[in-house]
């Protein structure tokens, strides 16, 4: 079994409004292995973004609050480390990119000067060989004239382009783990696939870790080793990538799964699709997030909130009711 | 028109969008070939998919054909007659037998309306129902779409982004059209209500014999809906047919690409599948390629492909491409 990179235990995130107190992450455990592609799937929401960015301390605070667990990178707790402990770390160790390319990138600096800064930060080089490198890293993500482009600005790329720019800089300093944020949903399908392979071929190259985000269970389907499902701030059911999709065992999961039309299918079959809206956080329940919307809910769903237990070998679940008998477990 | 079957009939409709220099003396420098040059048919009841990159013209498409932007040519026949000849009060009254309902269901409901005068105004415009038969139309509409007729009295803020869409939905029923254009109805929305929103659309076509005309990027969810799909590119059509014929044997080599990036939520598919990577973005509808307009994409590309425009033809029956290769290509 290959190294344990990275070991969350309990995440909770809260964030204080004015309107009361928002429960985005309700105690999330996950780890990561080196090596592996974690992909993890929910709808907008689900707290999938907030557990990303609390691990790395990017929650503005307040209102935000990260009020229990760990995050343990190669035995290190990224939670309670000094403020100059962290920087070290992300962006050089853990990188991220995020979903909108457009507003990621600080739009009155070159490209030259916004790939190179990580590498004058965390690698010490000064910045004419951060420059060289630059053209490499460009290069490297498939930017046509490298050389040429790093005293462009942001806005005269393209959205695929400006996502692979968004990749040459996240991979500047070699990291060990790569957290891609939904990086293709504002993009076209024909350039979603140019920036999937490029983000393959490059973790197959350096051998990095990736935890892909995302909504879309196409995606993660061809991308991932591991696939964890957030619903309301909880992950309800973890597993291999396959037995996933074949085996789900998570109401929402088969619902989620049920209501995608699927490209292969031939006959027109109608969508099962999940009643109902998705959870309103601004209580913690003490019943089962997804109950209200689960056409299986029995009388245990609304008084116990299920733990995420061993279901089977390396398949988690949280939930009471076994949807083959529609019985309680 | 002889075809009574057809609804709406599409004749060689090109829309250019100006660029204008100059503040006094404005000038034309430019236009945006938004849409050059498309023609195509929907029969009575049934759902065309046209599906698209973002610019590639789908969108202005529909609004075009609802005569939201006038052509810059070509025809618009709805029923036989002729839109893009139509103005004012005849106009105004075909108005009522098409409806749209838009992508973004935040910016397209006016948040200073109740849901009941947004879903009535279409009636108070066209029709001359008093206060009182609005008001009940407008508790059975919301009915019809799955929404509590209570809800009249509310505004658009108090919804989710499903049930706004829904509100949509019943703005556009309240007239009963006979067309509705769909552009992207789902595409803000998440997944598990996207599939709600559709199994809506597909319930008050049977139930009201409605013709779409479904604009989408998402081919999925276009194979899943539609009867026949158009695929365009850069203000063109580029190939056209029936559902399950287009995604089987797809002739034009960006349909081709288009299909195989598209991925499939089954792992052991998606290990065997072998995807067509294109390479470099769309080009500037500003200055189009020459001939065909793809060429600039697609690995098959000979001389031919930039001399020559490629004519629009029927393949196989029902089966139309614009490829000078189309069919002869693996």
């Amino acid at each position: 079994m290959p190294e344990v990179l990275l070991d969350v235990q309990d995440l909770e995130t809260q964030f204080r409004t004015s309107d009361g107190t928002i429960y985005a992450v309700n105690g999330v455990s996950f780890n990561l292995h080196e090596g592996e592609t974690l992909g993890i799937v929910g709808e907008s929401g689900c707290g999938k973004s907030v557990t990303m960015l609390s691990m790395l301390r990017l929650i503005p605070s307040p209102p935000g609050k990260i009020t229990n667990g760990k995050a343990l990178f190669l035995g290190q707790d990224l939670i309670t480390m000094s403020d100059e402990a962290i920087r070290q770390i992300r962006g050089g160790q853990i990188s991220m990119i995020f979903q909108d390319p457009m507003t990621s990138f600080n739009p009155v600096l070159t490209i030259g000067r916004q790939v190179s800064e990580p590498l004058e930060i965390h690698m010490g080089m000064s910045h004419q060989e951060a420059l060289k490198r630059v053209v490499e890293l460009l290069d490297m993500v498939g930017i046509p004239k490298a050389k040429d482009r790093i005293n462009d600005y942001p806005h005269q790329f393209s959205g695929g382009m400006r996502q692979r720019v968004m990749i040459a800089m996240a991979l500047a300093c070699n990291p060990h783990i790569l957290i891609a944020d939904e990086p293709t949903t504002a993009l076209d399908v024909t350039i979603q696939a140019q920036i999937v392979e490029l983000v393959k071929r490059l973790r197959d190259e350096v051998g990095m870790s990736v935890i892909w985000i995302t909504h879309d269970l196409g995606i993660i389907a061809g991308l991932a080793d591991r696939v964890a499902v957030m619903y309301g701030g909880y992950i309800i059911e973890e597993a291999p990538v396959k037995e996933l999709y074949t085996h789900p065992q998570h109401p929402y999961t088969i619902g989620l799964l049920g209501s995608l039309p699927r490209l292969d299918r031939k006959h027109r079959q109608r969508l099962t699709s999940i009643d109902g809206l998705p959870p309103v956080l601004y209580e913690k329940p003490h019943y089962c997030p997804f109950a209200p919307r689960c056409k299986y809910a029995v009388e245990r769903c609304w008084k116990e909130n299920p733990a995420l237990e061993k279901f089977d070998t390396s398949h988690y679940l949280a939930c009471w009711v076994d949807t083959e008998t529609g019985s309680e477990r | 028109m002889t075809n009574d079957n057809v609804l709406l009939k599409v004749d060689n409709l090109v829309k250019y969008f100006p660029i204008t220099q100059g503040i006094i003396i404005r000038k034309q420098i430019g236009a945006v070939h938004a849409v050059d040059g498309i023609s195509f048919e929907i029969i009575r009841g049934e759902t065309l998919g046209l599906v698209g990159e973002s610019g590639c013209g789908k969108s202005t498409t529909g609004r075009t054909i609802l005569q939201l932007y006038r052509p810059t040519a070509g025809h618009v026949y709805f029923d036989g007659v002729d839109l893009v000849t139509l103005k004012g009060n005849e106009l105004r009254r075909m108005r009522k037998r098409m409806q749209m309902i838009f992508q973004d269901p935040y910016a397209s409901l006016n948040p200073r309306m109740t849901v009941g005068e947004i879903i009535g105004e279409p009636l108070v415009i066209h029709t001359r129902q008093s206060g009182k038969a609005i008001e009940e139309r407008v508790g059975q509409l919301l009915e019809l779409v799955g929404l509590n007729p209570a809800f009249a009295n509310r505004y658009p803020h108090e919804f989710s982004g499903g049930q706004r869409q829904r509100i949509g939905v019943a703005r556009a029923l309240a007239l009963q059209p006979d067309l509705i254009v769909c552009d992207e109805p789902i595409s803000a929305l998440d997944v598990s209500i996207q599939a709600q929103v559709v199994n809506l659309l597909e319930d008050l076509q049977g139930q009201f014999g409605l013709t779409y005309l479904f604009i989408a990027h998402d081919l999925s969810m276009v194979r899943h809906i539609s009867n026949r799909v158009a695929v365009m590119y850069l203000g063109v059509i580029v190939e056209l047919a029936e559902r399950n014929e287009l995604y089987d044997n797809p002739y034009h080599p960006y349909t081709q690409a288009l299909l195989s990036a598209v991925p499939i939520p089954d792992p052991s598919i998606e290990e065997r599948r072998r995807r067509i990577i294109l390479e470099g973005d769309v080009p500037s509808p500003v200055n189009p390629p020459s001939g065909c307009r793809f060429r600039t994409r697609c690995k098959f590309a000979k001389e031919i492909c930039s001399l020559e425009k490629p004519e629009w033809r029927e393949i196989q029956p029902g089966h139309y491409a614009a490829c000078h290769f189309a069919g002869e290509l693996g």
